[in-house]
């Protein structure tokens, strides 16, 4: 089953012709994903690695009436742009990969897309993937496996240390979510292990949070609450960092004695999760729970 | 980027909001001609112009009953650090006899995804202590970004905090003048502490704002010499900034170079979890090529506090030759630096990565436990 992305999946690559937008087109390509169509502004009519381009994400969904799902590449100016777009051209899924977006312009198009029942992941994140079916996003595709664990983070490359270290170990994966590392994000950690919960691949849940914000916080509430059942392995990033400095992630800041790493690692235990002290221990303790 | 006080007020006073009045003194200035100048009639405050919590408590705010007195305070504040930082400007304000502190700050509840308001009637302390002393006191309110801060808001969130009548309307008046310059500027802090109640209109004592650095692009007039002068930055993060490296000064003495920020914050931890201290946080982010790479190693070469060296590379989008090829390449140019470096490298093209490393003299770990350890060793 998996959430999110899957074999029904059917992508339109916004910012097609941009230098991430194409290499990454080719790797999704590569990995099977079904990529319909592009959109770049002025140059429809091109095709990058064979996929046709348009000026617009109406002409798009018109000539590709089964495109679900769109990934956006388009810098940080333009990119909220893009995003009123894609929701008002009826896509279900909008994965904004775009970094550096102003946060104010975050929350207005995040509520708008919602209040018409579009998910958005991100921005500032890596994207989803859900191994041997589909990747929608920039992580390397061969570290991922197949399999019942389900991975939702707020960092990259982190994931890819995680899942590569499952891989290694023979734990394979449901969905990867990278839910981004920006203040304000389309899908939270709740929210993701909410679908989760309810996926029927997914039989633990792997959640790497970080300093900052109580997302963690609230993500151990519902385990209290029993709205999650399915086991969870959690690690946070940023034991050392110091209050008040913003550490590369826009979100990963501890602001007025809120989102400290002890803070976040009682709420977890407390709720009966398992919290990593490093991420290399994670593949054991999953073992443990699965 | 934050905002110093002066700066925010100025805003404030420019969407209608009575300030105290004041002037601005640099070092050097004759701080009595221009009081005397200004017409400001004692008692005054005079206060550091610091990008610093906890100014105040750090003795950079002080009261002055004569013109005299101002000017002592000012030779003196000009020479002493507040929490590390030497002021260059100092507020000279008229001071504000008052009945009552409020508190007030916008920030953006995450969860919610929308502004909220935060505001008390017991102001003069900041947000942590009015929620450790007085939490009942801390009235929240949500704000739909699409609407707006209505004036109804505003009047409801004064009246829950103790106010009536004139006063009542001079708060909300206040209000969405501070709401206006929290999403005109992007604000992810628009914040009053104390603001005073006098007879009936409130004034503002203090001001902070945080401006969201993303969108920096849209505030052109916030850039630029300003992030070098406001202190808000060390020299070294100021140096970063300029060569475009993601870059954070900490107190360690071990030097830290990953990719992405989560994986860099993990090798902070993990150098800590062997009983190391890290120097610094960089960042090199995701698919660096050998040029970024170079940079970012000849960078802890020269930077003091780093006196050895652990890159943790996890090769995703970034690969490990061209990682390689940066750290030798920095290496080559900055060879009289001798500082010990222990390499990390894993994930994609993690064996040419390795060949490239062990060409030139350095053997590179895949596991980082043990690099870690080596680390510590050296």
């Amino acid at each position: 089953m998996a959430v999110l992305v899957g074999e029904d999946t059917r992508v339109i690559v916004q910012g097609i012709t941009g230098r991430e937008g194409s290499f990454h087109t080719k790797l999704m390509l590569e990995y099977g994903t079904k990529v319909v169509a592009g959109v770049t502004p002025g140059k429809g009519g091109m095709e990058v690695h064979g996929v046709p381009v348009y000026d617009t994400m109406e002409e798009a969904v018109e000539a590709h009436p089964d495109a679900n799902t769109s990934i956006i590449f388009v810098p940080a100016r333009f990119a909220p742009d893009a995003v009123y777009e894609a929701v008002d051209a009826g896509m279900r899924l909008v994965v904004v990969i775009t970094e550096g977006i102003p946060v104010h312009e975050s929350l207005r198009f995040i509520n708008y897309a919602r209040s018409k029942g579009v998910t958005v992941i991100g921005p500032n994140c890596p994207g989803v993937i859900s191994p041997g079916k589909s990747k929608v996003g920039i992580m390397p595709g061969h570290i991922f496996k197949e399999g019942e664990v389900a991975i939702v983070s707020r960092s990259g490359t982190l994931t890819y240390e995680v899942a590569y270290a499952l891989t290694k170990n023979g734990i394979g994966q449901s969905t990867v979510i990278g839910i981004g590392g920006d203040p304000v994000i389309g899908t939270s950690f709740t929210e993701a292990l909410k679908m989760l919960e309810e996926d029927p691949q997914t039989r633990a849940i792997v959640l790497l949070g970080e300093i900052g914000g109580d997302m963690e916080e609230r993500a151990a509430a519902m385990v209290e609450r029993g709205e999650v059942t399915k086991p969870i392995v959690a690690f946070i990033a940023g034991r050392t960092a110091p209050e008040g400095k913003r550490m590369g992630h826009a979100g990963a800041i501890i602001m007025m004695g809120s989102g400290t790493y002890k803070g976040k690692v009682e709420a977890l235990t407390r709720a009966g999760i398992k919290v990593a002290r490093m991420p290399f221990d994670i593949p054991k303790l999953v073992s443990e729970v699965l | 980027m934050k905002l110093f006080e002066y700066e925010a007020k100025q805003l404030l006073a420019k969407y209608g909001v009575e300030v105290p009045p004041s002037i601005l003194v640099r070092k050097g200035e004759d701080v009595k001609s221009k009081i005397l100048e200004a017409g400001l009639e004692p008692p005054v405050v005079v206060k550091a112009q610091v990008l610093v919590a906890g100014r105040g408590k750090a003795g950079g705010i002080k009261l002055a009953r004569s013109i005299d007195e101002a000017v002592e305070i000012a030779e003196r504040l000009f020479e002493t650090p507040i929490k590390g930082v030497v002021p260059k400007l100092l507020l000279i304000e008229k001071a504000v006899e008052h009945e009552a502190e409020l508190y007030t700050a916008i920030v953006i509840d995450r969860s919610e995804r929308k502004p909220v308001i935060l505001a008390s009637r017991f102001g003069g302390m900041d947000i942590e202590e009015i929620a450790r002393e007085k939490p009942e006191s801390i009235v929240r309110r949500l704000v739909d970004p699409y609407v707006g801060l209505r004036q109804y808001e505003a009047r409801l969130i004064g009246k829950k905090i103790g106010l009536t009548g004139k006063a009542l309307a001079s708060y909300a008046k206040f209000l969405q003048a501070l709401y206006r310059l929290f999403t005109e500027y992007d604000g992810e802090l628009a914040e009053s502490n104390p603001i005073a109640v006098v007879g009936d209109k409130v004034i503002p004592l203090d001001a902070r704002l945080i401006v969201d650095d993303n969108s920096l692009y849209r505030h052109p007039e916030l850039g630029g010499e300003r992030i070098e002068e406001s202190g808000e930055y060390t020299e070294w993060e100021v140096k970063a900034r300029k060569a475009g490296l993601t870059f954070v000064e900490l107190d360690g003495n071990i030097g830290i170079i990953s990719n992405g920020a989560g994986l860099t914050m993990t090798t902070m931890d993990l150098v800590l979890e062997y009983g190391g201290k890290p120097a610094n946080f960089l960042d090199i982010g995701g698919g660096a090529r050998a040029d970024l790479v170079k940079k970012a190693v000849s960078f802890l070469l020269e930077y003091p506090k780093a006196e050895k060296i652990f890159i943790n590379i996890f090769g995703g989008i970034t690969r490990g030759d061209e990682v390689a090829r940066g750290i030798v390449a920095a290496l080559r140019e900055l060879g009289e630096i001798e500082k010990p470096i222990v390499v990390r490298l894993a994930g994609t093209n993690e064996e040419e990565g390795r060949k490239i490393l062990s060409e030139a003299g350095i053997n590179a770990y895949t596991d980082p436990i043990e690099a870690v350890k080596r680390v510590m060793e050296l």
